[in-house]
């Protein structure tokens, strides 16, 4: 099977283990990521302010592009990503008088309808290609992982978007769980990391990194999984000076799911890029 | 101050007088132990014509547009939103909340894109 697909800026530089690792893995499922020609940043974050149009646009030229390579739909791996292209569907179904206004500001692009549907990566493996199918070609067992599931807030919020149930999701829980990998239950699977914050408020992400790996260590948990480029790296990357802070913290690798997917189909190595992660998981998923 | 409320009231497009105070987005806010005041506490100065105590507040600032609020506000708020339009406020009169020569260039290097992108889009005119 063939999908149309948008990488957005941040798999092509500071998460390209996520990207590897999710076209390695879907190539394992037989499904071949075809991505898009042309494509822009989506924005990042959906404008919320209601006269704020212009920044609307951004990703509505992402889904046009889809259109014009004959697609009528396109997979994400990255949240932000994700959540930007589906609400920008959203605005574009609810108000016929703005998303009119929006096409006749770009009237070089061919007319858009709010009309191509927006995957995000996890919903697409458990609707299309079936948990039960992935478990069949399992290759290694990865039995001494014990996962912490994060979701973060874009795939979930708000809950017209969401893949799952905002307060209680299970689909990575389900996935692994399928893979035959054992996960704890986080309660603050679904809470925010401080996101953009990290940029200009660094102790604040640190100290909610603290909260966050302390609590998953606390509820057994020896790795942390995300599907968000953002999350990745404040829960992982922030972890570095928290020794220093905290003597008794406990640092703990924060993966891509789509890393511990390949790793159970048995994907190369040098596919899923445990070199790029802050802290290496190797020795966990392979053993010593 | 009639001016600035409808100003912010156009820009959310939320009905600030549904709320009624539960608190409910205060308790589930996973940033609140930072902000000055209480999410619900925005809400209610601007209820109450305090525009001014509203818009000085840290809270729309460390405010990250989780939706957490705006998923569980029993009066179908979306916070998230409001909160956005007071930051609006301040930006559009062409006022930094961030400094961006201010930031290391060991963070910009590190940075991935979308944590940049995402910052100066809120927190930049």
């Amino acid at each position: 099977m063939k999908i149309p697909y948008y990488p957005g800026c941040t798999l092509k530089t500071t998460a390209k283990n996520f990207e590897s690792s999710a076209i390695a893995a879907l190539r394992a499922l037989d499904v071949e990521l075809v991505e898009l020609k042309r494509w822009n940043c989506c924005g990042t974050v959906y404008s919320l302010a209601s006269d704020d149009l212009i920044h609307k646009l951004a990703p509505i030229r992402n889904l046009i592009r889809v259109k014009e390579e004959g697609g009528a739909r396109v997979l994400t791996l990255c949240s932000m990503c994700y959540n930007t292209l589906r609400q920008a569907n959203m605005f574009f179904e609810k108000d016929k008088e703005a998303s009119e206004k929006m096409n006749q500001f770009m009237d070089r692009e061919v007319d858009y309808e709010g009309d191509v549907e927006v995957l995000h990566i996890l919903k697409f493996l458990k609707d299309e290609i079936g948990f039960d199918n992935i478990s069949k070609k399992v290759k290694n067992t990865l039995g001494e992982l014990k996962i912490a599931p994060y979701y973060g807030c874009l795939l979930l919020r708000p809950s017209e978007i969401a893949i799952d149930n905002p307060e209680n999701p299970s689909l990575l829980e389900d996935l692994f769980h399928s893979l035959g990998i054992y996960t704890v239950d986080f309660p603050y699977k679904n809470e925010c990391c401080g996101a953009y914050q990290t940029v200009n408020q660094i102790d604040l992400i640190a100290d909610r990194t603290h909260t966050m790996i302390s609590l998953a260590r606390g509820c057994g948990a020896n790795i942390m999984v995300t599907s968000c480029p953002l999350c990745q790296f404040n829960l992982e990357t922030r972890q570095e000076n928290l020794k220093e802070k905290y003597a008794d913290f406990v640092e703990m690798p924060v993966l891509y799911f789509t890393q511990i997917l390949g790793a159970a189909l048995g994907v190369s190595k040098k596919d899923l890029r445990f070199d790029l992660n802050h802290f290496n998981p190797g020795a966990l998923i392979y053993g010593k | 101050m009639q001016g600035l409320i409808e100003k912010i009231s156009d820009l959310c497009e939320q009905n600030l007088y549904a709320c009624y105070q539960c608190g409910k987005c205060s308790g589930g806010c996973p940033s609140v132990r930072q902000m000055d005041i209480l999410p619900n506490e925005v809400i209610r100065l601007l209820q109450t014509r305090k525009v001014d105590d509203a818009l000085n507040c840290s809270t729309i600032w460390i405010c990250a547009t989780c939706f957490t609020c705006t998923v569980r506000c029993p009066r179908g708020i979306d916070l998230a939103r409001v909160m956005e339009s007071l930051r609006q406020i301040h930006l559009r009169k062409n006022v930094d909340h961030v400094k961006i020569r201010e930031i290391s260039e060991e963070q910009i290097t590190k940075l991935p894109q979308i944590a940049l992108v995402a910052n100066f889009r809120k927190q930049t005119a």
